[in-house]
């Protein structure tokens, strides 16, 4: 943010954050790329994935020493969960592993070819969640009414796609993101489908509270670089956001004066 | 006795702990989280718990994900 301006922070269950750029961890070349990315995002809060411990194999380097509980605020995500009950299932295993940490991120899929939220299948996992003390950020459809339902029952923040995961259509829908940002009182935050930074800018710009991407990052040609770029889009999409953007008008309207033209 | 481990069948000498699986696996000292029978067995709880034949038996960590 520029020096003159000092925005809020990002509030999500108790914990304030000054980035609101939050990334996945996944589809990159190696941990080390994993980790440049990582710092040259700025990100703070950091999403991860739950999975079997490959047994019988030397175990390499563990994602958790590439991004230490002691510096990020970690997300365990239920990517690849369809069913309520194995992504509740996950979570549990993730607050073990996590020695009792509580914020999740939940994301219920439908099926294989579009990984569209099962907001059924979600709805029932997110109040199971929430009764067993789980603070959840919760992906959802671009549905309105359905993050209002999601809201009242309770989840910290509501995170509607942009378009498919991993598909880089960035927000095919503004309209209803923008429903949602005016009708909530948590967090909103576009979770998948930012392809490059003019995606992250427009979620910004539309009045979310944040953003989280993971293949418009490590699938840039590079990585790196794009996190940085990614780094400015969400800042300056969030400083456009508040500066509230001109009036569109129909016709021109020369920004140098009339008056004391030589021609005149 | 026979479990599943990480959906694989396993045999295993009878009355194990999970603390001493987890060890005969190289696993101790690792970031990991144990569930039995679809319920969290809880760290300190490793040493006292004895698997039973037929168990199913999860062992997972974090990996790279969005």
């Amino acid at each position: 943010m520029t020096d003159f301006f000092q925005d809020q922070p990002l509030r999500i269950a108790g914990y304030r954050f000054s980035s609101r750029l939050l990334v996945g961890t996944g589809k990159y070349k190696d941990f080390d790329e994993t980790a440049e990315a990582i710092a040259a995002s700025g990100a703070e809060v950091v999403t991860f994935a739950v999975r079997r411990t490959n047994l019988g194999q030397e175990e390499g380097p563990n994602l958790l020493d590439v991004v230490p509980p002691e510096r990020f605020t970690l997300l365990p995500n239920t990517a690849g969960c369809y069913t309520a009950k194995d992504a509740v299932r996950t979570c549990k295993l993730a607050r073990e592993l996590l020695d009792g940490h509580k914020l999740v991120k939940l994301e219920v899929l439908g099926d294989d070819s579009t990984l569209y939220p099962n907001v059924v299948e979600t709805l029932k996992a997110a109040e199971e969640l929430i009764k067993d003390g789980f603070d959840v950020m919760v992906y959802t459809s671009d549905d309105p009414i359905v993050a209002q339902e999601l809201e009242r029952m309770g989840c910290c923040a509501i995170m509607p796609l942009g378009s498919l995961i991993g598909s880089g259509h960035g927000i095919q829908n503004p309209h209803n993101v923008r429903l949602i940002i005016e009708q909530s009182r948590v967090p909103v935050l576009v979770d998948a489908g930012i392809g490059t930074a003019s995606d992250a800018a427009m979620a910004m710009e539309l009045g979310c509270d944040g953003v989280l991407m993971n293949s418009a990052i490590a699938h840039a040609r590079q990585p790196v670089l794009m996190a940085s770029a990614m780094k400015k889009a969400v800042e300056a999409g969030r400083e456009a956001f508040l500066a509230g953007r001109m009036p569109r008008r129909q016709s021109a309207d020369p920004s140098s004066p009339f008056a004391g033209r030589i021609n005149g | 006795m026979q479990i599943q481990l990480n959906g694989e069948a396993r045999d295993l000498a009878p009355d194990l702990t999970v603390a001493q699986l987890i060890d005969s696996l190289g696993l101790t000292g690792r970031r990991i989280a144990v569930e039995r029978n679809e319920e969290i067995v809880p760290r300190s709880e490793h040493p006292t718990t004895h698997l039973v034949d037929g168990d199913r038996v999860e062992i997972v960590h974090a990996i790279g994900g969005g």
